[in-house]
Parts: C-alpha cells; structure tokens; sequence
C-alpha cells in the first residue's frame, strides 16, 4: 500500500513539473508584461532595464529552472500587476472559488439525481420530455449567455438577487466565508445556478441511463416477484446501484468545477481564483498565472490521487497486481 | 426552486425598505487600481483611485486647464529662467495628522524621480529639488522648461516621516521578493481615507475631516472593480452601483433612454490614429517588393481620401467620436480648427492618386491592430480595411491583444497599424517627441513608421527650452503645418467618454478620465 501510494506520489510530481514546462513555454506567446507595467512615458532604456531586472532576458531554461526552484519553497514572487504576494493573493481568493464550486455541485448533485430518478421512473410522462429538451439546452449554451441571462432576469427585471460580487464577508482567520451572511448567501444563488447547470445536467443524464439499465437488470424482476414496495425497488435497490459511476464522475468533475469556473466568475465578478487569473492573462502577469496553473494541476493531481487510493482498497485485483510488480 | 426564489424575493424586499444613504457613492469601474504606491506605476486607473486619498501639487479640472492643489502658485524665478517655484497651501495636514511642509514636497519629488518610480520620466528634466522654506519649493531644471508645471498632475505627495518610519523611501520593485508597505497603505493628504482595500473586490474610502478644502457631499464611495461589461451595466440598472465610468459605446443610448439614470459624455484627451511605414526598404507584408508604397506622398494622400470618418463615427463608433484630421486632440496648446479640418471622402480621386503614383492595381499589406485597449480598435480597422479595399489597398488585418500589440508597436515590427496617444501635458510638444521626432535615444519612442525630418528635429528639440511663449507656439504651429501636410500620421478620431450614474447625481467627464467624487455634487 505505502509503495503504492509513494509511486503514485512520484508520477504526480512529474505532471506538476510537465504542467509546469509546458505552461512556462505558453507564456512566451501570451505577450509582453513590460507593455502593461510601463505607461506611454516610458522610454527604450526604461523598458530594457526592467526586462533586466526582472530576468526576463535569460533563456527560456534558466527561467523555468528559477520558477522550479521558488515554487518548491512555496514561493512564487510578486504579481506584476497587482504588487503583492501570489501565494497570498490565491490563499485569499481560494475561498471564494472553494465556496462556489461546492455549492454548484451540491446543487447538481441533489437535482441531477432527482430528476435523474424521476425521468428514469416516468419516463413516458410530458414531464420528462420537457425535462430532457431543457437539458440540452443547460448542456449547448455557454456559461457567459446562461449567467448574462440570468442577471437580466433576476437581478435587473426582478431585482431579487445581487447582480455581481459575493455580499459581505466574515473573516474566519483563515478562511473568509459568505456563507455566514444573508448577503453572501444571496450572491452566491446566481452564479452556484450558473456554474452547476452543466454538471446538472451531464449526471442527471448519468442518472437516467443508469437507472433504466438498473431497473431491467434480473434481480429487480426478482425483487418486484416478492412483492416488495416500488418505493423499496427504486430507492432502496435500483438507486443504490446507480450511484457508483455517479459519484466517481461527480469527484472528477469536482476538479473541473474548480478549475473552469473561470467563466462565471468572470460574469459575476465572483472575487475567485478564476477571475484574478483572468485579469492576470490579460496583462501578461506571468508569476499569477504559472502559480495558478500549478495549483489546478495540483487539484487534479490530488483529487486524481484519492480516486486511486479508493480504488486500490475497493478493488482487490489492483493489489494482486502491484504485490506482483513489486516483486 | 421556487421556495429558494419566494425566499430571495423575500429577502430583497427586506433590503430594499432600507433607504439608500445619499453621501455613500458606490463607484464602478472595469478594473482596479494596480497598486497605492503613488509613484510606482503611471497608469490612469491607479492614478483615479489615488487622486482621491494623496494629492498632486497642481491638478486638471474637466476643462483641461491647471489648477491649484497644494501649490497655491507657481511660477519661473525672476533671475533664473531654469528654476520654477511653488508656493505651497497652508495648514494641510495629512491623514496621519502630520502638518504637510516643503520637506514633503522635495522627498515626494525625489522619490518619484528614482530609478524604479514609472513617474520618472515625467521628471526627467529637473536637476534638483529644494525646500526654500515651509512653504515654498524650488525645482531647478536641466535647462528652460517653460511647460514643467503640466508634468507634476500626477505626481503624488507622501509624509517624509511616514515614510522613513515605514521603510518605503524607496518605490516598489517588481523584481524583489516582497511587496513594500505603501503598496497596500497610504498615509495622503487627499479628502478621502482609505478604510479598507480588497484589490479586484472592494475599496472604501470615507471623508477626511481635516481636509483642507469644503467638506464633500459623498461622505463614502465604495469602489467596485467590475470587469464584465454587461454586468458592470447591470449593475447599475439594478440599482446596486451608483455610478459607472466606464461604459461601453454600444450601452450608451440604452442608458440614456432608462428611467433614473443619466449619462454624461465628453471628448477624452486621446487621439486614435493609423501610422504608416516610412523610408525606401521594402514593406515586409506587401506585394511590393522593390518599393515601400507609404513612401509615396500620392499613396498616403490617397488613403486619407479612401477613409471616411464620419462614417466610422456612425457606425463603429454610434456616434460616440470626434473625427479629427489632425493627431492631436483638441485639448492641446497647438491644436487649432484649420489643422482639424479633413478632406470629404473620394473614391475615384484616391484611385486616379494611387494609379498616379504607379499602383493601379493596388497593393497587399498588414494592419496590426489591438483589440482589447481602445474603444472598438478592432471594429474601426476592421472598417479601414474594407475602406481601403476599395480603392485596391487590400489589407489583411492582424488583430491582438494590447499585450502582443505593443512589443510590436516598440519594436517597429510592423508596416501598418493602429495606436492611440494620450497627452497628459496637454502640450504638443509631448507628440512630437515621441510620435513625429527621428527614434533616437529619449526621442521618438513610438515613432513607430520611423518617420524622419531632420528640419523638423531641431524645431522640436528647441521647444523644450524656449521660454518666449509666442515664438514657441509659432515654432509648433509650424511643425504642424509640415506634419500634416506630410501626413505622418493618418488621425481618425479622438474617443468619448461616457459615465452612467443613478438619477440625483451629476459628475461631469474628465477629459483625462480622473473625475474627482469629492467634487461630485448630489441633488435631489
């Protein structure tokens, strides 16, 4: 198990730094951050001398191995744009971003089963083909229409919910929550609806066709011959069956939430991770930008980790194979 | 669903009896200032946000002209034509409750002239900086520099002491491996204090009760970076911001037509231009491949009546633009309506100039454009193009983000493309050194089509230090005369400015875009 789990820990450094070289090589075609750093006043001298300053001069190699050698004691400079501390700047907007990915998967979590559930159950009734046109709505428009949208209609026609931002804040010390405020919650509603649709959708779908596959498997005839309840065979049974895929997708998806939703947080001004990394591109501030790269990698690394793990003490024939390999 | 909708609906009826306190301005903007170090970067939107909490020696009013700050007045020494003096403001005291005194003034300049402040080389010409006395500060330049005051709009001033005591003598460097403290606290004399500070998120400053100058109607603006457009936009039709500064062209008219809100336009200080590869080496993008074609006067005469401005003003810009047949706006000392005249657009003229000029079939040729730093930048070349396709220039458009576009621009890798110059000395002489002089050493820095006139090289050099006002604005009316009639530049329009504010309001635009809200009068 230890081996196991050292030799997994070993691949995942190599994808940091993969993540990490292929990212640095991208930068070079994102553009210049001197242009953004120095007004109009600025003269030839001025910008070959910053450019001095801040290394970007050396080749590309001796860069990369700087960054490396920085990031591995957790330090990962200043922002170009911002003049403050990157891992700093993360830690305060992880968050922000931390909230709103759980609750957009809580959300398509709860209502992706359910509807899963009831489209799989009734799968003849009007409800259920309405059900699945809209989905293929929620899954072909983009996060930018959706959220756009849904500011229009609830923030400026209705005006019940906040159009942007995340309400106040309390400070925990370590972590600044907008769960605790009626502000923060109501922030929260629009763009947790607008991040969750596609995940909604895409497990209400899981859901459905897992379901239908469920309820014609032999030991469902066999348990509606006892003459057990339809609440029993559905819930306790059929649903009990489907959700193994599900909550494999779901965790993996986890990751995505986190790291795309760049897009809502953009259209929300949701202070997250995801908008400073795009206020980061657009001025070329590559020190945010390589620090954030490498903090999804390591989401996914870690997420991707976990799985594994699980699998390894779900699955005996994973460790059959690796006592073999270790000999 | 529904409950969780009952519910919110019911929360915001709860909000919304709350009467919305008029002294509290929350303000929008696309982006937020990059830092508080008032020397560290000289950008527009860092200078906004600071112009509220530190304060200049002199500032802009919306007209454009000079006025006091905390320089009651200023003039050149009677017996040395180098050295300008300022007369400081009594009795102001910065927010610490420090009293502001010349020793201020001279440390503020000093720091603004080292080598990591990006106000430097707005100073570039001062040899040194001296407290006469309390209240009176000499700045002794490298030579005459008769237009010295119009450099010093954006150069805050700091508390020495505080300073000291903070460890920030020095301006931030990007390359050292911390953030200064005067990044993230400021200590100004300016009306407001900063209360607190969440960059990208949320700023509030409130009122400064030892303000020098009258209490301010806006007691509290809450600054409110929002970067989407349409959200930025329906913010304030929600009723959730008080003000926006920036709006985009295509909202304007909506805006103006909604109950409640009010929009205000105005000419900002900047001149949206083409420019044009000169000299006898070949185009790197054309065609042509023994000739450079924008050498040609006939060539860059006939594009200039190929392009038909007021049709970009309609229809790019729903006529939100001032076209200008000059590249300077109308702003600045030299700017008069004769050079702003341009010529009615004329196809057949154009194509009977180019076939003239020995291409009467045309040319091919590259047109590098931004398309995230000017209002529609990409829309109006993407016009341009097809403007001068008919007269046979066909152009292939090379569309990038201010981020790629400028190395090219400093580089002079480009044969045609489009740029935008703000003059915030509100000279002409600030053009021509950079836009028009031959690129060499501190000159000519985004001469960018290395345009190069030797004649017109002395001028310009001579006006930095003639101090006989009439002679030196016969000197630029000169040059302008030969600048356009070279067409060094090929000027489309100078941008507009828009800020959408709630009914009760009333902040007219800044023709720097640096609207102060302590000036913002609130209404009923």
């Amino acid at each position: 198990m230890l081996a196991f789990i050292l030799r997994r820990l070993a691949q995942s450094i190599v994808v940091m730094l993969v993540v990490a070289l292929i990212s640095f090589m991208l930068f070079r075609y994102v553009g210049d951050p001197i242009a953004s750093m120095l007004g109009q006043e600025s003269r030839l001298s001025d910008i070959e001398e910053l450019r001095q300053r801040l290394g970007l001069n050396d080749p590309f190699y001796i860069q990369f191995a700087r960054f490396i050698a920085n990031a591995v004691q957790g330090e990962f400079g200043i922002s170009y744009r911002l003049q403050q501390p990157v891992s700093e700047l993360i830690m305060t907007r992880l968050p922000a971003t931390i909230e709103l990915a759980f609750t957009s998967a809580l959300i398509a979590l709860v209502f992706g089963i359910t509807l899963g559930v009831f489209t799989a159950l009734k799968p003849k009734s009007f409800a259920t083909a309405a059900i699945m046109t809209l989905s293929l709505v929620g899954v072909s428009l983009p996060t930018f229409l959706i959220g756009i949208g849904l500011i229009y209609i609830f923030a400026v026609e209705l005006q019940w919910l906040p159009s942007f931002g995340r309400g106040e804040v309390v400070d925990l010390g370590w972590w600044r929550t907008g769960l605790l405020t009626e502000s923060g919650r109501r922030s929260l509603i629009l763009p947790a609806i607008t991040l969750s649709l596609f995940q909604l959708t895409l497990i209400m779908r899981l859901v459905r066709a897992e379901m239908l596959e469920v309820l014609r498997a032999d030991y469902i005839r066999f348990a509606k011959a006892r003459g057990l309840s339809q609440r029993a065979i559905n819930f306790g049974h059929a649903l009990k069956n489907t959700l193994v895929p599900v909550i494999t997708i779901t965790g993996l998806q986890l990751g995505s939430v986190i790291a795309f939703a760049i897009v809502t947080e953009t259209v929300f001004q949701w202070p997250g991770v995801g908008s400073l990394f795009i206020n980061s591109v657009q001025v070329v501030d590559v020190p945010v930008m390589a620090a954030y790269l490498m903090f999804i990698a390591f989401v996914f690394v870690v997420i991707n980790l976990i799985v594994d793990i699980l699998y390894y003490a779900v699955d005996p024939r994973l460790r059959v194979h690796s006592i073999g390999a270790g000999k | 669903m529904r409950k969780l909708l009952i519910t919110a609906s019911m929360l915001a009826l709860g909000a919304a009896v709350m009467p919305a306190s008029a002294e509290t301005v929350r303000w929008a903007r696309a982006s937020d200032a990059l830092t508080l170090d008032p020397h560290s970067q000289n950008q527009g939107v860092t200078h906004n946000f600071n112009h509220h909490i530190y304060e200049t020696l002199l500032n802009r009013d919306v007209e454009g002209n000079l006025v006091p700050r905390l320089a009651t007045e200023w003039f050149v020494k009677e017996d040395d034509p180098t050295v300008w003096v300022f007369k400081l403001r009594e009795g102001v005291k910065f927010h610490g409750g420090e009293d502001f005194t010349a020793e201020d003034v001279v440390f503020s300049l000093d720091r603004a002239r080292t080598e990591k402040s990006n106000m430097r080389q707005l100073h570039a010409d001062v040899e040194s900086v001296s407290a006469v006395d309390d209240l009176t500060v000499e700045v002794k330049m490298k030579g005459p520099s008769p237009l010295y005051p119009n450099n010093v709009t954006n150069t805050f001033i700091m508390d020495k002491g505080w300073s000291e005591e903070n460890d920030v003598v020095e301006v931030q460097d990007f390359a050292a491996g911390e953030d200064n403290y005067a990044v993230r606290n400021t200590n100004g004399t300016g009306p407001y204090v900063l209360t607190s500070r969440e960059p990208d998120v949320r700023s509030v400053l409130t009122a400064f009760d030892g303000h020098w100058a009258e209490a301010p109607d806006v007691t509290e603006i809450i600054y409110l970076p929002i970067r989407e457009n349409a959200t930025r936009v329906a913010a304030l039709l929600s009723g959730e911001v008080d003000l926006v500064q920036d709006v985009p062209v295509q909202d304007i008219e909506r805006l103006s037509a909604t109950d409640g809100v009010k929009v205000n336009t105005g000419p900002e200080n900047r001149i949206i231009y083409f420019g044009y590869k000169f000299g006898d080496e070949p185009l790197k993008s054309s065609n042509i491949t023994d000739k450079n074609p924008f050498n040609d006067p006939k060539v860059r005469e006939a594009m200039e009546l190929a392009i038909d401005r007021e049709a970009i003003q309609r229809v790019v810009m729903r006529g939100q633009s001032v076209p200008a047949g000059v590249a300077t706006p109308p702003f600045v000392n030299g700017w008069t309506p004769e050079l702003d005249a341009y010529p009615a657009p004329d196809v057949e003229k154009a194509k009977a100039l180019l076939a003239e000029a020995g291409y009467a079939d045309g040319f091919t040729v590259t047109l590098d454009t931004p398309n995230d730093r000017y209002v529609n930048d990409e829309a109006i070349s993407q016009a341009v193009v097809g403007m001068l396709g008919q007269i046979g220039i066909r152009v292939t458009l090379a569309s990038r983000p201010v981020a790629q576009h400028s190395p090219i621009i400093l580089a002079n890798d480009t044969d045609f493309y489009l740029l935008g110059w703000g003059v915030p000395t509100f000279d002409s002489a600030y053009i021509f050194n950079d836009l028009v002089h031959t690129k060499d050493g501190n000159y000519g820095a985004y001469n960018v089509g290395l345009y190069s006139n030797p004649d017109l090289d002395t001028k310009i050099q001579s006006l930095g230090t003639e101090t006989d006002l009439d002679k030196r604005n016969a000197t630029v009316a000169e040059i302008w005369e030969v600048v356009k009639a070279d067409r060094v530049l090929l000027p489309i329009h100078n941008q507009v400015l828009a800020y959408a504010m709630k009914e009760g309001l009333d902040l007219p635009v800044h023709p720097e875009n640096q609207p102060l809200l302590n000036e913002l009068k609130v209404g009923e």
